[in-house]
């Protein structure tokens, strides 16, 4: 008389149960930290998004509209940008303002349909440092001011795109 | 949206060093559909706010022009294991987002 053995479970269908099983202790995590994210109120540095600095279609009128109609030029914002940006999509910008009491550090590219790409309010805790990827419609100066005890200081670098990132 | 974003943050000695990802198509206004050649509505971020402990640490202020699944990278002061630091963003249609880590 042959026995029948029970079927095995094959190492195939034991992994998808184990991944089964570890997608849905993550995803309650992830609820779990969401709605502990909802809950709580986060009190705000700024008043409110500056909709005339980002509106703006032209430099001088950004540059107006956030205050900063005059800035210093120095050498101890480090601004590293690619000199060649392939792809103007992804133009990676790293910021570091060695200006004692920097407060808010901001990146524009000149010859954006909007220059204002983005405004970062710094409380004491974080270090004037900012990492982050912009658009660049075309090839210009990619412009970071920082804003320190209500003055502007400002340093630039060129970047030259080969292929806009704004429309398509 | 349990992929609207990701959180990585690692203890350096006592500054922490986060990095975020958020998954967000940051439209500018100016792209065609490449079916209908209809102008794809303005859709981004706005607003980025970090806190450390539940205090701010960081209030950005973003444009269009801000890549599509926008990383940022900062680092905050004075942090030690079991800290705090969570993100969270909101976009130009009032859509909302947020990401705690606790720092180990």
């Amino acid at each position: 008389m042959r026995t029948q053995l029970p079927p095995t479970k094959s190492p195939v269908e034991k992994s998808s149960r184990r991944k089964f099983l570890r997608a849905l202790v993550l995803g309650g995590a992830y609820a779990a930290t969401f709605a502990a994210g909802w809950l709580r109120p986060i009190q705000l540095l700024a008043a409110e998004w500056n909709k005339a600095a980002f509106d703006a279609k032209v430099l001088a009128d950004a540059l107006k509209s956030i205050g900063a109609t005059s800035a210093t030029e120095s050498d101890q914002i480090l601004l590293k940008a690619p000199e060649i940006a392939e792809n103007g999509a992804i133009v990676p910008v790293e910021i570091t303002s060695r200006i004692p009491g920097t407060q808010s550090i901001y990146i524009v590219a000149d010859k954006n349909p909007q220059p204002l790409v983005a405004i970062f309010d710094i409380a004491a805790g974080l270090e004037p440092f900012i990492s982050t990827r912009i658009k660049m419609g075309e090839s210009s100066k990619v412009r970071v001011l920082v804003k320190a005890a209500g003055k502007f200081y400002v340093a630039t670098q060129e970047v030259k795109v080969t292929i806009g990132g704004c429309g398509g | 949206m349990a992929d609207a974003m990701k959180i990585r943050a690692q203890l350096q000695g006592d500054m922490a060093d986060v990095k975020v990802l958020m998954f967000h198509p940051m439209e500018t206004g100016l792209r065609k559909d490449p079916v209908s050649g209809d102008l794809i509505p303005l859709h981004f971020i706005q607003r980025v706010v970090a806190t450390h402990n539940g205090k701010p640490v960081m209030d950005a202020q973003w444009s269009q022009a801000v890549s599509k699944n926008p990383f940022i990278n900062f680092h905050i002061r004075g942090a030690k294991t079991g800290d705090k630091v969570a993100v969270s963003w909101e976009d130009n249609k009032g859509e909302k987002a947020s990401i705690e880590t606790t720092l180990n």
